[in-house]
């Protein structure tokens, strides 16, 4: 290998030289450019350690699942399907996987007919899909702001610019997404979908009110857009009333009685059963299914049907009433994580005080906190592990790494009660040191600087919408980081 | 040089830590092609057990940042008897606090940017704060403010004004309680690595006086880093998020090359280094002046790191570069055992 990358007649044989190896630079796609890891990540991948309090992953509690029937159902699978669970399945997915995924969505009160469901690995393929299907670089997504950090990377893998809307306490404001798209327009750019997470957003935690769900719909269906709704966490409720998704709304419009016409569904077992099954889907229309299968053919053939015929079979189990055992571990998880999300919120207002301000999420894993605005997340996460304790700097939530910096997302569902007090005393503490630093500094008291207006998420709702547009840089050529790589 | 057993101290516990983890890979797969019996040791708890237990002749060093580069891992290895790559404990603690190199290079009579250092126990308990005035009177704006000990972007702010001053420190200060502040200087960005040797300086290199033993440093030619896109003020972006490409070569005219291999070449002597060093200046676009910023003890290994480029633009291929820094292990080593067959 080396050698045919090596130039004939160099004198130096076999061996790569630092030229040679920056030759495989010269290979690369210009999209992996707009992929390269940030410092703030490379950092969050140092507070992967054993003896850190980790509040920044997106982690259900899979330690709740009961070891015996999880063994129990595997051994079902592995006894009575054998030669499918070890075979290729369809790409679109099996009917047994499709079947449950239709009593999902029924409970989300959303009816799909299930030839317009792709069964995906995980969620996120949906998203990897959407953008495949749809982007042309250069192109435009319009995102909540704070966005899910985890779409970040895909929307920069795609060389996409991405719109940034802030979110309120009812998600994402309608009317700044209108002036977004007009101005869109008027630049002659039209995004090709909207991505939002309507229900207990990842990572700002609020959900989308009604009268906005219903109006993104007819602004979708005005502007003949698509968006994707990306809902993990909808059956994760712990109060108020479920709201009816985009998906539903959208059908409801199009008044033929049958699917949406412009929304697209992203639905996943991950937060309702597990995220090791990595099995998600997409409901969509049909013209759009079918460039999410031919995607799909392209990236892994089908999901695996191991875990298909895994979930099928779970959601056979009846509890002893002869109710399906799957909404009865949906209720066990929700009183555990209002539990843990109440744990967390008294934790914040003993610890962070009037340092800080953070939504109160009425269902989901998140809770999102911002900080006195001289604060940067970042630098604080290197003292916080110091402190043995990690969470998302607010940054890793907005395309330009810049926004978001006085931001912080919490996990309450994936630790244990003892360690979210813990935890976030831990951050509380390093917050009070910087306060007090700032305070020395600028000659005013800590508390006083860090006391800010109550209510409202997320910061920087005065920066213009034009800032926030423009992303990644994908015409850039060369690509290392100085320091970085030193 | 026969083969040894050779022990790659990589990752660790610092900030730094991937970066390290990418740079002994790459040294550990250069030092199995010359033939070496190579071990990689991600440094931890373990790291002393894992040595009396493997028993390496020689640890090679790919560690960056915290305890690889200030002097806390060679201390240790001097300790416990196993030779070891690169700057000894005194040259690593010099060159990791950027402060103390500083009034070193001053005292050197290096031109090194103005600056000056303030501890966060001063602040809190000195009245430091009230001097901040004085240091922004003194220096002027703009100015940068780095933590003291962190190798990487992580940490290194700009402050245009006096308001934007509090934030810096407060971020530096997240790193490190001992920060940097110096005077801003516009221009470019260069790179010299300086390797010791034996003979004939490499094409483009610059040998500096010889020693007793007659090897001598040789400066590598220099390396430019050049950011995409003009925005000085926007310091981290211009380390951190792919935006900056290298010339090596770079394009300089042909005394300010020799000057700045000269001055690397006097910091590498001034501040005691020994194997290998990265010392980084700033060309000022405003006089011409050279500025020295700082000196790496344990440059990068990866594949886009300056020193290997640099080695490359010698005509030293990786290989090569990996047996020299290999080779400072041995020099330095005082018993007769450590010395090679």
């Amino acid at each position: 290998m080396h050698g045919s990358m090596s130039g004939a007649g160099d004198g130096r044989g076999t061996r790569p030289t630092a030229h040679e190896l920056a030759r495989y630079e010269a290979l690369f796609a210009a999209r992996t450019r707009s992929m390269k890891s940030s410092a703030m990540r490379e950092m969050m991948a140092l507070t992967a350690r054993a003896d850190v309090i980790s509040l920044a992953g997106g982690l259900p509690d899979t330690s709740t699942f009961a070891p015996e029937l999880y063994a129990k159902l595997m051994s079902q699978v592995a006894a009575e399907s054998t030669a499918r669970a070890l075979q290729y399945g369809p790409t679109e997915g099996m009917a047994a996987a499709v079947e449950c995924i239709v009593e999902v969505m029924a409970a989300e009160q959303t009816r799909v007919d299930p030839g317009e469901v792709i069964v995906t690995t995980g969620g996120q393929q949906v998203i990897d899909l959407v953008c495949k299907a749809l982007i042309d670089p250069g192109d435009v997504i319009v995102a909540e702001a704070p966005t899910y950090p985890g779409a970040v990377p895909t929307f920069g893998a795609y060389q996409a610019e991405v719109a940034q809307i802030e979110m309120d306490a009812d998600g994402m404001p309608i009317d700044e997404l209108e002036r977004t798209l007009d101005s869109l327009q008027a630049a002659g750019r039209r995004p090709k979908f909207i991505y939002t997470i309507p229900n207990f957003q990842n990572p700002g935690g609020v959900t989308m009110s009604l009268p906005r769900r219903r109006r993104l719909v007819e602004v979708a269906r005005e502007r003949e857009l698509l968006v994707l709704e990306d809902n993990p966490y909808g059956l994760l409720r712990y109060e108020g009333e479920p709201l009816p998704t985009l998906y539903s709304l959208d059908a409801q419009a199009a008044g033929r009685g049958g699917g949406a016409d412009l929304v697209i569904y992203l639905g996943t077992f991950s937060k309702i059963l597990s995220p090791g099954v990595r099995l998600g889907w997409a409901v969509a229309p049909r013209p759009v299914l079918e460039k999410l299968n031919l995607g799909k053919q392209g990236a892994d053939l089908c999901t695996s049907p191991v875990t298909q015929l895994f979930v099928a079979a779970y959601f056979q189990e009846r509890d002893v009433s002869g109710e399906a055992g799957w909404r009865g571990y949906v209720e066990r998880l929700k009183d555990l994580y209002r539990r843990r999300r109440d744990v967390m919120l008294q934790a914040l207002t003993e610890h962070f005080g009037d340092a800080a301000r953070w939504t109160e999420p009425q269902g989901g894993l998140f809770i999102w906190a911002t900080l006195d605005e001289r604060i940067d997340t970042t630098d604080l996460l290197a003292l916080a592990r110091k402190s043995g304790v990690a969470f998302v700097p607010g940054r890793a939530a907005y395309m330009n790494g810049r926004s978001g910096s006085s931001s912080m997302r919490l996990n309450f569902a994936g630790v244990p009660d003892e360690e979210i007090r813990e935890g976030v005393g831990r951050i509380g503490k390093v917050i009070r040191e910087q306060l007090g630093l700032f305070g020395t500094l600028t000659g005013s008291s800590g508390q006083a600087s860090g006391r800010l207006p109550a209510a409202e998420p997320a910061g920087e709702q005065s920066t213009p919408l034009a800032d926030v547009v423009a992303l990644p840089r994908p015409k850039q050529e060369g690509s290392a980081r100085r320091r970085l790589d030193r | 040089m026969s083969a040894r057993k050779v022990a790659v101290l990589k990752g660790g516990r610092s900030l730094e830590r991937n970066v390290s983890l990418r740079s002994g890979a790459h040294a550990q797969e250069a030092l199995e092609r010359l033939g070496h019996d190579v071990v990689g040791l991600d440094v931890g708890p373990e790291l002393v057990a894992r040595l009396r237990e493997e028993r390496p002749d020689v640890a090679f060093i790919a560690l960056h940042g915290r305890d690889g580069e200030d002097g806390t891992v060679q201390t240790l290895l001097e300790a416990i008897g196993v030779p070891y790559t690169g700057s000894g404990p005194a040259a690593c603690m010099r060159c990791t606090d950027k402060v103390l190199a500083k009034y070193l290079m001053r005292e050197g009579n290096i031109p090194t940017p103005e600056f000056h250092s303030v501890r966060e126990a001063a602040i809190k308990e000195l009245g430091a704060a009230d001097a901040l005035l004085d240091v922004e009177a003194a220096l002027g704006f703009p100015l940068v403010v780095k933590p003291a000990s962190q190798g990487s972007a992580l940490g290194v702010k700009f402050a245009r004004t006096g308001e934007e001053l509090p934030r810096a420190l407060v971020g530096a200060f997240s790193y490190d309680s001992k920060v940097l502040i110096e005077r801003y200087v516009k221009g470019r960005d260069l790179a010299v690595s300086v390797l010791d040797g034996e003979g004939q300086p490499p094409p483009g290199g610059e040998r500096g006086a010889p020693r007793a033993d007659g090897t001598a440093p040789v400066a590598l030619p220099v390396v430019e880093a050049v950011p995409r896109e003009e925005d000085f003020y926007d310091y981290e972006s211009r380390y951190e998020i792919g935006m900056t490409t290298f010339v090596c070569p770079a394009e300089l005219e042909a005394e300010t090359t020799a000057r700045a291999q000269q001055l690397a070449l006097q910091v590498y002597t001034l501040l005691g280094c020994h194997g290998v060093a990265r010392v980084d200046l700033m060309l000022d676009r405003d006089s011409g002046e050279l500025w020295v910023l700082e000196t790496n003890v344990v440059p990068g290994m990866t594949e886009t790191s300056l020193l290997p480029q640099a080695a490359d633009a010698a005509g030293i291929g990786f290989d090569e570069l990996i047996a020299r820094v290999l080779a400072s292990a041995w020099r330095r080593a005082p018993a007769p055992a450590a010395a090679p067959a």
